[in-house]
């Protein structure tokens, strides 16, 4: 059926944009980072649709995108400025401007179109329902699946073209910097990238879940290798599987499909965290692999 | 080039002061350093060892004062500058492999675009060579002891081919056999014309492991060669008060008296 094709399609793309970008999130040890970032979009979001009027992808893209980099910003500025806690400065943040989104929401309930279940819940069921005409094929495609594609493969692109940046900053940023490459500048561009994927995917797997996909399978993958480029295939392939096998478990249960991906992937990280060979319950013991 | 004239001091630095909180971590530095030395940076816990190399590296902001290498700003000689940070500064548990780490050692000459070629491979397996870890090229850093660890990173270093090294404590944590194997290499190099300056931790071996030493104690207590300035009266001064480590400096003279001490 075309629709289970394009709800498995747009939750594939959603998961393998998230899977990326995890990856690097959790080396860096900035996994809470990309659950603030999603939920403090929501201000953006509302205020993208109040000044245009529209639910223009682009458009909330871009407000979003930016409130999300200001989110990044203000907890590296309460951080290092206002020397509070990396986990307390990203705490106060994001319920701050999550706060200030549901407000938003619940003042201007008349104008603005969004409903809160569905900012945080999402509903990938409805992705179907809205599409438009690329090029000319005779089929309309959903909106939220195009607009996904583009971000994957602007993330691929960025990651192609500038992976050893990423990955240099990553492991050692002090090095970095004294090779001349600037830390901030990648930092911002990383941020950037879990912005547009958060916002893009919200509508489909909302603000909760979508912390879920960014961080579970990249989690998984961290467990059962530990060679990066691995990690990073590892983490693509449950996100995927997860999305697939969790469209039918949703199916099979009549249930919501985000959190049924989400269970899925809270499955195989079960299984690697047991039977992984390096870091599993039943590994074997580090000096063994050493010698 | 800026090293073609030897009589150019590797590093300059001038009325250099670095605080932390308004609290001042170096205070007032001026010295210069020749080229062609192996030089160490003595001087008891939180002294501003790691941040006097930090602040030349420009990793921390400088509250007054200027650096200049080979007489120049880093940003125009950054090319003949390397960095060893303190081994315990990353995260060994990040999945890349010895080789990985080695060749983040010729990104800098790579520019933004470009990946690695194989001469890149070629000159990484290179300097893994050179610290007797050619076998250990694909071996995940997650899997190496300390001494290893410290060797990668110094296989890192080399690799970028620079002209002047600044290392934080390469030899904290690692095996005597290692650290042996790294002052030799490091004397080589120094051989060569390089210019190598080591945060050192300890008192040990400095008379024979370092022709320059800089002794630090927030301020300068002494800069010049080995020979003419490591005496108790500088080491009273750069570790006085510290009571356990004058009774370590009065140990080591006695070691050094006798005579039939190996150097």
């Amino acid at each position: 059926m075309a629709t289970d094709f394009w709800i498995i399609l747009t939750a594939s793309l959603v998961s393998t944009c998230c899977a990326i970008l995890g990856c690097y999130l959790i080396l860096r040890r900035m996994a809470m980072i990309g659950d603030a970032i999603s939920h403090a979009v929501l201000p953006g979001i509302v205020l993208a649709f109040l000044f245009t009027g529209s639910r223009d992808s682009v458009t909330m893209l871009i407000g979003a995108g930016a409130v999300g980099i200001f989110t990044t910003f203000l907890i590296e500025f309460f951080n290092k400025q206002a020397k509070l806690q990396a986990d307390a400065a990203i705490g106060v943040t994001f319920t701050w401007l999550f706060a200030i989104g549901v407000v938003l929401i619940s003042v201007f309930a008349e104008q603005v179109d969004l409903d809160q279940d569905c900012v945080l819940y999402g509903e990938l069921a409805y992705v179907p329902l809205d599409t438009i005409q690329v090029f000319s094929f005779t089929n309309e495609i959903p909106k939220a699946s195009v607009v996904m594609l583009v971000i994957l493969i602007s993330i691929l692109l960025v990651i192609r073209l500038f992976g050893k940046q990423l990955l240099i900053t990553s492991f050692d940023p002090a090095y970095a910097s004294s090779i001349g490459i600037a830390t901030t500048i990648w930092h911002y561009v990383l941020m950037s990238m879990v912005s547009a994927t958060t916002v893009a995917s919200f509508e489909a797997v909302g603000a909760i879940l979508v912390v879920a996909l960014l961080i579970v399978p990249a989690a998984t993958a961290y467990l059962l290798t530990d060679d990066f480029s691995l990690m990073m295939k590892l983490s693509i392939a449950i996100g995927v599987l997860a999305s697939v096998s969790g469209y039918y478990l949703a199916y099979w249960l009549d249930g919501s499909i985000a959190a049924a991906i989400a269970i899925v992937c809270g499955i195989f990280f079960s299984l690697a965290l047991i039977f992984s060979p390096t870091q599993g319950l039943f590994k074997k013991s580090k000096k063994m692999v050493m010698h | 080039m800026a090293n073609t004239n030897l009589n150019i001091p590797a590093l300059e630095i001038h009325d250099l002061t670095v605080a932390f909180d308004r609290k001042p971590v170096l205070w007032n530095i001026d010295l210069t350093l020749p080229q062609g030395k192996l030089v160490g940076i003595i001087g008891p816990n939180g002294a501003g060892k790691s941040t006097l190399i930090k602040s030349v590296m420009g990793l921390l902001p400088l509250s007054s004062g200027y650096i200049k290498l080979f007489d120049q700003d880093l940003e125009t000689v950054r090319n003949k500058v390397s960095y060893v940070p303190q081994r315990n500064s990353v995260d060994w548990d990040f999945p890349v492999s010895v080789l990985d780490v080695v060749l983040m050692g010729r990104y800098a000459g790579l520019g933004l675009f470009k990946s690695i070629r194989p001469a890149d491979k070629e000159m990484a397996m290179d300097c893994l060579r050179k610290v007797g870890m050619e076998n250990f090229a694909n071996r995940q850093i997650s899997q190496l002891s300390g001494g290893q660890q410290q060797r990668t990173f110094l296989a890192r270093s080399l690799a970028q081919q620079a002209d002047v090294y600044f290392m934080d404590e390469p030899f904290a944590g690692v095996d005597a056999a290692t650290e042996k194997t790294i002052i030799q290499l490091l004397q080589n190099m120094t051989q060569q014309g390089k210019t190598i300056i080591v945060v050192h931790h300890d008192l040990h071996a400095v008379t024979s492991y370092f022709d320059w030493l800089i002794m630090l104690n927030t301020r300068l207590v002494a800069h010049g060669a080995t020979a003419e300035i490591f005496n108790r009266e500088n080491l009273q001064h750069t570790y006085g008060g510290k009571l356990t480590l004058l009774s370590d400096v009065g140990e080591l003279f006695k070691r050094e008296e006798l005579p039939n001490r190996e150097k």
